[in-house]
């Protein structure tokens, strides 16, 4: 069995995050990328099915910054395949980007798609529904566990309210993942050179997306921060003082 | 039908959810001319529409759609909506939601906006970077799908009932490779965060399990109970019951205090009622200072031990 994790990088918000002179678009001169940590969960979920069950881990992104160093990260911690798709996809709209995976991904023989449910970028939706939709696969999102049984995967998926579905799909399918059973593996940035130096990073070429997102970003602005807060500032034990007043007169 | 908003209704166990309400209203001040259509599927759920201020009610009744289902909801909703072209389509980014929007948008080729907290006209504004940007959007043509968070509109100006409920045919829906198997309930026996009146609220901020009595030991003092933001029970450290958000409780405590929470709109969506809400945050540009009455960007460490010594 197939599992293929569609991985991206975005913006690290424990950065500042600042608008370029367009005013449409972050600064990104400076900025920070890291992996979705929702991508992260879906690998991890994809390396604990391998463990069960056997198969090959497939870890996929489409041609970026930073990318090659988030593929060998992926395949230092267990994926047995890495590929990156290569074409200029700076900047490519979600919709754009899982038309393009769906490309690619269809002729892996896929059994299971996993990937992050979201990311602090969707602005035109989540890559799992829309590349479910592309491959003509069913899918379901916001999941929090999975278990194979023969050709079908059970699959929790999660409400508001700590309130949980349950559903079985017959395989090939594609899965928004929420979270993995376990917290994402770390790995040590020597096993990440390590893989770096042992691991063949596979390039396919992409194709042309032919769609867009139709729609473009007219304004970014921050939201107000600290609009109705009241800053409280001063030594710990000042700040704890007046918290403590403000405490006491809610009681 | 050009100027037709649809509003993709959304329940469970035989309750709306709220944001179907709110999304009717908003859906009123876009249909300029043109009919609220209010889309509900269920078996036997027709019921459901009662309270729903809309122009119409389309149903679709069927055995598969007695309870949601990825495949069965997103054909349905599809065919719909090619088969009657609405302008624009307003799903709630909610756990449901989220299968349904991007389906819409590849299946019948409409501009999906996500994260949407504000809409006029072809604008849609959206809720990007974990709450810390807002990003608005202009739609190429004037037809869109939006993915609505809740808590966005008012839901008072959704209600009011009196539509007029058609039936609409189901498509085919056989050999569905989804299927539903049943519904879990969280699980019970711990405190219930939605009856403590003060909650003290743990995010990642804490950095590690073992710092936990540092916040433990503010929400003892204050009698309150400790609940956290979702990372926290991912990594296991408290239980899922604690957890405050979408995928968690809705809370409505006097006192909220936010420890190295970032306030993500995951968050916020399920906090943002509370009395008072006081937010610790080493970072001023963190989103919870937007929703915080009172805020304090120095170290957790130096601030919770601190306060809990002076009450
Ligand atoms: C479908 C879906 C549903 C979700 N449901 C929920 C939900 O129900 N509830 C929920 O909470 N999240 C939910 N999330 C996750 C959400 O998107 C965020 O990832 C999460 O809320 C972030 O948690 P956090 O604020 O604890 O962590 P972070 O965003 O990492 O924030 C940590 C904060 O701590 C601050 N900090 C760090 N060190 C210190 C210090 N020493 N002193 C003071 N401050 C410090 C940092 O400045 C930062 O702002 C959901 C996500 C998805 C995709």
């Amino acid at each position: 069995m197939n599992i293929i994790v569609p991985i991206k990088q975005v913006p690290d918000l424990v950065e500042e995050l600042e608008i370029d002179s367009s005013g449409k678009d972050l600064d990104r001169e400076w900025l920070k990328y890291k992996v979705n940590e929702f991508d992260d969960h879906a690998l991890e979920e994809a390396l604990l099915l391998k463990e069960a069950h056997g198969g090959a881990v497939i870890a996929i992104a489409l041609d970026g910054d930073d990318i090659d160093k988030a593929l060998y990260a992926a395949a230092a911690k267990g994926a047995d395949r890495v590929v990156k798709v290569t074409g200029n996809y700076a900047g490519i709209s979600n919709r754009a980007a899982a038309k393009v995976l769906a490309g690619v991904i269809g002729g892996m023989n896929p059994g299971l798609v996993l990937t992050g449910v979201q990311s602090v970028e969707d602005r035109d939706g989540q890559i799992a529904v829309l590349l479910a939709h592309y491959l003509g696969l069913p899918h379901v999102s916001v999941v929090t566990g999975v278990e194979v049984s023969g050709g079908n995967v059970t699959v929790h998926k999660e409400y508001g309210g700590g309130m949980v579905a349950e559903f079985e799909a017959s395989m090939p399918v594609v899965l928004g993942v929420q979270a993995a059973r376990e917290t994402p593996r770390y790995v040590p940035v020597a096993r990440v050179r390590q893989a770096m130096k042992s691991t063949e990073l596979e390039e396919i070429a992409g194709g042309d997306p032919g769609v867009s997102s139709g729609s473009s970003i007219s304004r970014m602005f921050k939201p107000e921060t600290g609009g109705g807060a009241e800053m409280i500032s001063g030594s710990a034990a000042d700040v704890a003082a007046k918290l403590a007043e403000i405490i006491k007169s809610k009681m | 039908m050009a100027n037709n908003i649809f509003v993709i209704a959304e329940h469970l166990k035989g309750k709306v959810d709220d944001v179907t309400y709110e999304m009717l209203g908003k859906a009123k001040e876009l249909a300029a001319g043109g009919q609220v259509v209010a889309v509900l599927l269920g078996s036997g759920a027709k019921g459901l529409a009662a309270d729903f201020a809309a122009d119409k009610v389309l149903y679709v009744d069927s055995p598969e759609l007695a309870e949601y289902n990825p495949e069965a909801y997103g054909k349905t909703i599809a065919s719909l909506v090619s088969a009657h072209a609405p302008k624009a389509v307003l799903v709630a980014y909610t756990s449901q939601g989220v299968d349904i929007a991007a389906g819409i948008c590849v299946d019948c080729d409409m501009p999906l906006v996500a994260y949407a907290t504000g809409i006029s006209g072809n604008h849609v504004t959206s809720q990007l970077y974990g709450g810390k940007m807002n990003v608005e959007s202009a739609v190429d043509g004037d037809r869109f799908v939006a993915a609505v968070i809740p808590g966005s509109f008012p839901a008072a100006a959704g209600k009011g009932g009196g539509a007029a409920v058609e039936d609409a045919p189901a498509p085919d829906l056989s050999g569905l490779k989804v299927k539903f198997k049943k519904l879990i309930e969280p699980a019970g026996g711990d405190v219930d965060i939605t009856q403590s009146p003060i909650l003290v609220s743990v995010g990642r901020g804490i950095q590690s399990e073992d710092n936990l009595p540092v916040v433990q030991a503010l929400a003892d003092k204050l009698g309150g109970a400790l609940s956290s933001s979702r990372p926290i029970v991912d990594a296991k450290w408290l239980p899922k019951t604690r957890q405050v958000g979408k995928s968690g409780l809705k809370v409505k405590p006097k006192l909220y205090i936010a420890v190295g929470i970032s306030g993500a709109p995951e968050h916020i969506e399920g906090m943002k009622d509370a009395e008072c809400i006081i937010a610790i945050n080493t970072d001023p540009k963190a989103p919870i200072f937007s929703y915080a009455h009172y805020g304090v960007t120095e170290d957790l460490f130096d601030v919770v031990p601190a306060l809990v010594d002076k009450l």
